[in-house]
């Protein structure tokens, strides 16, 4: 099954030469990780027998998790770097891929081993898979757990320019907004780094605001609340006063939600704005410059074909968007990557220009 | 246009507000510290009476958390939905270039020169020793 998008290389000439801006490399296991880890860490892993950090969010066995014809063979979906580099990179002309890396550092319950997990995955993507291929990129992933730690890794790795980007989960302990959290920001800011939220929370606090819920199709279709209510913090928290050159990505967010919350907050803000006086514009207009979103998945329906034109104008800015494939993750059949009815002007934008003017370091790379 | 007698200016000391209506459109008028302001009472969101909102203050902040206000009494919110408008101008605080709530001119006329005209007053009586409001739609 591993032979996907026949002819999609040569033939699709929406995506090739596009920067694909959230892929998926999976971690085979604590024991891949071992090797980038301290000694106290190594011993503790092994001696303790822990393993299995894969994310609630995503279990590899899952469907969501991987696309039928990604399936590697044996082993966990993304693990396989040669399959990646033939579906992904090869299998859509990629000009560059922003690797994405979702593993339980970001969200274990422990402070100091998330820290350790995380920077072990993040020694390990630069060794073993942005070494083997000039294509690649990747963020950095941070305990979200610890600020503090967060930031001290991004300081340790920010030197390195193929890491374009600091990875966070939507949803944490609390509100991204809040002061505890703006280290991060602060870090991600001085070096140049738009932080991406992507889809998932840490599932020790319920994924939704009213609770916990039973099914698999509510957890997933609610993730848009977590990332209207970080949006939302951010925004009336200050955190885009305080740093004004911060970039924010929305990772698999489904985008469509977006003008319906984008005129909301507008309309609320005009009758309530004393009480955040720092909020001194729209949010509608802060969050069209401070904030991206990839286009994968695109929630509108693929048999109408004005409804996407719809959406782009109701966002009302073409910059916003950033092409993404979310491999190895099941969101599209073979190379439709996009639906239909998206403008080629804007198309060029998402595919190339968007990305390149979001992440500065990549436009670095072809300079 | 034509200029019309709404009120005594003793009527409305600072920080008060006045309800006229002037060729039937309704008009707030405002002291602020002795100068007056008068604002067609229509809110361009949705209609509402504006004349019926809290006046307050200026907030601001330059930074998160670090709240300040100013011009105190110089800002009507609207009853409605709370919009700011700047009782000195007509604008809004959340678009000033775009939503505004229309001006209407006030000034202050002796009686004594009332009483020659060419001012309409047929709702308030003139008396020549005391001053007047007078605003012009």
């Amino acid at each position: 099954m591993n032979v996907i998008l026949p002819g999609a290389a040569t033939a699709n000439p929406v995506t090739r030469g596009a920067i694909d801006c959230d892929l998926h490399p999976g971690v085979p296991g604590i024991a891949t990780l071992l090797p980038y880890m301290n000694d106290f860490w190594r011993d503790s892993f092994v001696r303790r027998g822990m393993d299995g950090f894969d994310l609630a969010s995503y279990p590899p066995g899952a469907p969501l998790s991987c696309r039928p014809d990604w399936r590697p063979a044996s082993g966990k979906p993304g693990t396989d770097l040669a399959q990646f580099r033939a579906q992904a990179l090869d299998g859509f002309g990629t000009r560059f891929a922003i690797c994405n890396t979702l593993y339980g550092g970001q969200v274990a319950v422990s402070e100091t081993m998330g820290a350790a997990i995380c920077s072990a995955i993040n020694d390990w993507i630069a060794a073993e898979w942005l070494a083997a291929d000039p294509r690649l990129r990747a963020s950095i992933v941070v305990p979200a757990q610890a600020p503090h730690l967060a930031a001290e890794e991004i300081e340790r790795l920010a030197g390195d320019r193929r890491f374009v980007q600091v990875l966070l989960p939507v949803a944490a302990e609390l509100l991204y907004g809040k002061s505890y959290y703006w280290p991060i920001w602060a870090a991600a800011e001085k070096h140049g780094l738009p932080v991406g939220l992507h889809a998932g929370a840490m599932f020790r606090y319920a994924p939704t605001s009213n609770g916990w819920p039973s099914h698999y199709l509510h957890d997933y279709v609610s993730q848009s609340h977590s990332f209207e209510d970080q949006l939302l913090s951010l925004v009336s928290e200050g955190v885009f006063v305080r740093f004004p050159k911060l970039r924010i990505v929305l990772l698999e967010s489904g985008v469509s939600w977006l003008p319906g919350f984008l005129w909301r907050s507008v309309k609320t803000w005009r009758g309530v704005r004393s009480e955040v006086p720092w909020v001194k514009r729209p949010p509608a207009e802060i969050i069209r410059e401070h904030v991206r979103l990839t286009v994968q998945p695109f929630d509108v329906p693929a048999d109408d074909a004005t409804a996407t034109g719809d959406i782009l104008r109701q966002i009302g800015a073409d910059d916003m968007l950033l092409f993404a494939t979310d491999y190895p993750h099941w969101q599209f059949e073979g190379g439709n990557v996009l639906p239909p009815g998206i403008p080629p002007e804007t198309l060029r934008r998402i595919m190339v220009d968007n990305p390149l003017a979001t992440y500065p370091r990549l436009q670095e790379s072809i300079a | 246009m034509s200029k019309h007698v709404v009120a005594r200016v003793a009527e409305l000391p600072p920080g008060e507000r006045k309800l006229v209506t002037v060729k039937g459109r309704p008009i707030a008028v405002f002291n602020l510290d002795g100068e007056f302001f008068g604002l067609m009472n229509r809110c361009p969101h949705q209609g509402a009476p504006l004349c019926a909102g809290d006046l307050t203050g200026l907030m601001t902040a330059d930074t998160p958390g670090e709240y300040q206000m100013s011009r105190p009494g110089e800002i009507i919110r609207c009853p409605w939905h709370g919009w700011e408008f700047d009782v000195r101008t007509g604008q809004s605080w959340c678009e000033p270039s775009r939503i505004k709530t229309k001006q209407v001119p006030v000034e202050i006329a002796a009686g004594e020169a009332l009483v020659k005209g060419p001012y309409i007053a047929e709702k308030v009586a003139v008396a020549v020793e005391e001053d007047y409001l007078i605003v012009e739609v």
